[in-house]
């Protein structure tokens, strides 16, 4: 940590905002040589990045988010070589399950899609898919195996991705809240509540749920919704489960998601949301979604039944009408980028996004299309309107 | 006008006042416990079938819990009496609670949260080992059950408990190895003008102590405990401590009884959502409470040993106090002349509180010294070095950070028994103040949650 400056700090590049999207944009930034200031009201990954379920998995994503996610996929099979410290990262394998013929149906019509992105999943059948893993409930009609999908830490993975970035020369402002981001000719200045300044020619905006209250300081305002997901983790039990195992669903209530970490507990997610307080910056888990988070839980792997729940949390996450984030260049400003608002499922994309934007932003261009995400699909519906 | 709902959580002393309190004014509390039958851990009611009297039980404070015992024999009937209940999270003006399995919601306009103390632990090196119990365990095991905890035993420790349990268990007939203190004679000649606020109280500490010295038992202040001895196969072998002359002793045993007075239980207090502030004086976080008990949040009530550690006739004058809050806040009429006799009274145990503190002090100091293998989370496996380390070497300075980081007081136990230790041992190899580390933030449940519990959503 650095303490006050009396001058302004410069630097190529401000990134406000040190989630897991901002450390990785760093720290790749890092990797070609660019100076990079990143700015965290609190600590780095303690938000949505910290708090999350930690899936690294590609399927069931909007298709043209896989070649995003399969950059992604690649650099967390060496993230441990490129960041020197381990993230837990675990390629076990991911399976997607139904409980209908529909849901079995359009996981199949995916699967096809998903062939021409790269990504190669197994169809399995109810009863095959039971006797390969027996401690599927009764209920489950069918799945979709991802086999090189798996899970990691986020309690790690960010934070690591901050520590890296510093030792590579990022310069690292942590309980430093930006209270104004504006254009002062050819550079960004930004104000910390404390006086700080920060200059730079290139600004990232990576502020998660409270993105759009930097984003509409340069007239880009987006409808951002924050939730807070429901978690829980159960007592330790010999490691069994390996794969990643998820519920496809179109009620919201029977949306439930599990893994096993190796040294046993089981983490569960999903269901019903909360709404967080964005001041505060606490999301609260509500009991009775936990207690029907645990009642899906038995659907999909009964013998849970006989276990206990330590521990409950959430956490603040971003999420956009329209389930995609908002990643890439301003519409408005010249210099300025976006990488918020990944609706609960950034976490397998954030190595990605970090190698995505340091590329944009070093060379002005990407190989991996992410015009999707771009935040102009906003402004573009309010001029319709 | 409909009545106020009014739930009481704890059937102990604080509980069963409160209980009787809003009774006397025509009010029909829920009362929330635990345990299966009343009286909490002081006044822990034998199970059914034992036959042990009450000064067997209780010694010198067997008529205080028989009137305790008899005041909520009478309430029963005038009360929702719901034990065996675990109060497992505070959310939205509702209590959740488990029973056998079922989950159940008890709603509140107001909330008493009488949920009592647990052990203050230190770690030692070797205290993972089968035979290491807290005193609190010790206590209840004995009473409870009328067993004890082993054959040969060492109580080390501080605190008023450690000499109760250990004039408990010599009267019970089992071996006691030593009694070992951390405190030093001189800390409890100093605190005396302080004790002297209960004068009563302080002669029967003195008889006790008077006890404890004709038993013959070796009696150690002033020592530095530095090892407790034993494998995972047959569990604790002895404890070495350092004397107060500095020299090394170790003492052979089969168990150990483990506690530095005690900690109040805040984790329902957390997740309804009250401040906490930090206690200089035995440095720890407790709940904000006004002189009668009223928490930040508006609509709860702290009282007893679970908001401050002022013991069992403190936590009645707390219940009876908290429930007379209860009672003017809604407007039901409390009296004001009863009001003001029970805060005295109050007063006069808080400075007894202050002198028990400064008699028997939490030797945090020990946390510095602790090697860097000692197991300082029991539930993870966590030890002092990887706590050491997240702190200095990944800047996780802050409590929480080095929990997320550590795991340290993720388990089961939620951090209850290793919370504070933890923070000692950040702060100490930080060089930051205690305040500043912080504490662990509470998490729901309170105790492990069956998942057989959660039911189809009605």
């Amino acid at each position: 940590m650095t303490g006050p400056a009396r001058e302004p700090v410069r630097t190529d590049v401000i990134i406000v905002g040190g989630g897991i999207m901002g450390a990785a944009t760093a720290f790749f930034l890092r990797q070609r040589n660019r100076s990079v200031a990143l700015i965290e009201r609190g600590l780095i990954g303690q938000q949505a990045s910290g708090t999350n379920f930690g899936n690294v998995r590609r399927q069931g994503r909007f298709l043209p988010q896989l070649p995003l996610a399969n950059r992604s996929r690649a650099i967390w099979g060496r993230l441990n070589q490129l960041l020197g410290e381990d993230a837990e990262f675990l390629p076990t394998g991911h399976i997607r399950v139904g409980y209908t013929s529909e849901m079995i149906d359009r996981m199949e019509t995916y699967a096809r899609d998903a062939k021409a992105y790269g990504l190669d999943l197994e169809m399995i059948s109810g009863n095959a898919l039971r006797s390969r893993y027996p401690f599927f409930g009764p209920e489950v009609k069918g799945g979709s195996y991802s086999p090189v999908d798996g899970h990691a830490n986020p309690r790690l993975a960010a934070p690591a991705f901050g520590r890296a970035a510093k030792r590579a020369g990022a310069h690292v402002f942590e309980n430093t809240e930006i209270i104004r981001v504006e254009k002062e000719g050819e550079d960004f200045r930004v104000t910390s509540a404390d006086g700080r300044v920060f200059r730079a020619p290139v600004l990232q905006i990576s502020a998660g749920a409270w993105g759009n209250r930097l984003s509409t300081q340069f007239g880009e305002p987006v409808p951002i919704e924050a939730h807070g997901p429901q978690m829980c983790v159960t007592e330790p039990l010999p490691y069994a489960i390996t794969p990643v195992l998820g519920v496809t669903t179109d009620v919201p209530e029977e949306i439930v998601y599990m893994r096993q970490v190796k040294r046993g507990n089981v983490v569960i997610g999903g269901g019903m949301r909360t709404r967080p307080d964005l001041d505060t910056r606490r999301a609260h888990v509500d009991p009775a979604n936990t207690l029907s988070q645990l009642h899906q839980i038995k659907r999909l792997v009964p013998a849970l039944d006989r276990l206990s729940v330590i521990r409950v949390w959430s956490g603040v996450e971003g999420y956009m009408p329209d389930d995609v984030p908002v990643m890439g260049l301003s519409g408005k400003v010249s210099g300025l980028h976006y990488a918020f608002g990944f609706c609960g499922h950034g976490f397998q994309l954030g190595p990605g996004v970090g190698d995505v934007m340091a590329e944009l932003i070093d060379t002005g261009r990407t190989i991996t299309p992410i015009a999707p995400f771009a935040i102009t699909r906003f402004s573009q519906k309010q001029e319709v309107n | 006008m409909a009545q106020p709902r009014i739930v009481i959580i704890g059937a102990g002393p604080a509980g069963v006042r409160a209980a009787e309190t809003l009774v006397a004014a025509g009010i029909r509390p829920v009362v929330l416990d635990e345990g299966a039958r009343d009286g909490g851990q002081i006044y822990r009611r034998q199970p059914e079938g034992f036959r042990r009297s009450s000064c067997e039980l209780y010694g010198t404070e067997a008529e205080r819990a028989d009137a305790l015992h008899q005041t909520f024999d009478a309430l029963k009937a005038k009360i929702d009496y719901r034990p065996r209940h675990l109060a497992w999270n505070i959310f939205d003006g509702q209590v959740h609670t488990l029973c056998e399995g079922v989950a159940d919601i008890v709603p509140f306009d107001a909330l008493i949260i009488a949920s009592g103390a647990t052990d203050r632990l230190m770690p030692v090196k070797g205290w993972e080992h089968a035979g290491v119990f807290s005193l609190g365990a010790s206590q209840i095991a004995l009473k409870a059950q009328a067993c004890a905890i082993g054959r040969r035993i060492v109580f080390m420790g501080t605190g008023p408990l450690l000499q109760l349990v250990t004039a408990q268990y010599i009267k019970a007939g089992v071996e006691v190895v030593a009694l070992l203190d951390t405190s030093p004679f001189s800390a409890q000649v100093r605190a005396a003008a302080r004790l002297a606020s209960r004068p009563d109280v302080l002669m029967k500490g003195l008889k006790m102590v008077g006890g404890l010295l004709r038993s013959g038992v070796a009696i150690h202040r002033g020592i530095t405990p530095v090892e407790i001895h034993g494998d995972a196969d047959s569990g604790v072998s002895g404890v070495t401590v350092r004397l107060a002359g500095g020299k090394l002793q170790r003492f052979d045993c089969d168990a150990v009884a483990l506690g530095y007075h005690l900690r109040p239980e805040t984790q329902l207090a957390d997740l309804a959502g009250c401040a906490f502030d930090f206690d200089d004086v035995t440095r720890q976080f407790m709940p904000v409470i006004d002189g009668d008990g009223r928490a930040s949040v508006k609509g709860v009530y702290l009282a007893g040993d679970g908001a401050r550690t002022q013991g069992a006739d403190g936590a009645e004058i707390a219940g009876r106090l908290a429930a007379h809050a209860v009672l003017a806040d809604a407007g039901i009429g409390a009296s004001a002349m009863q009001m003001a006799a029970l805060r005295r009274e109050r007063e006069r145990m808080e400075r007894f509180r202050m002198g028990l503190a400064a008699a028997y002090p939490w030797p945090h100091h020990l946390a510095a010294t602790l090697s860097d293998d000692t197991i300082l989370c029991r539930c993870e496996c966590v030890t002092v070095g990887e706590i050491r380390a997240v702190a200095t070497e990944k800047g996780a300075d802050e409590l929480n950070r080095a929990k997320a980081f550590s795991r340290v007081g993720m388990g089961r136990c939620q951090g209850r028994y290793c919370g504070q230790a933890a923070a000692e041992v950040v702060a100490a190899a930080t060089g930051l103040p205690l305040e500043a580390v912080g504490r662990l933030r509470g998490q729901a449940p309170v105790k492990p949650l069956a998942i057989r519990a959660a039911r189809q959503p009605s």
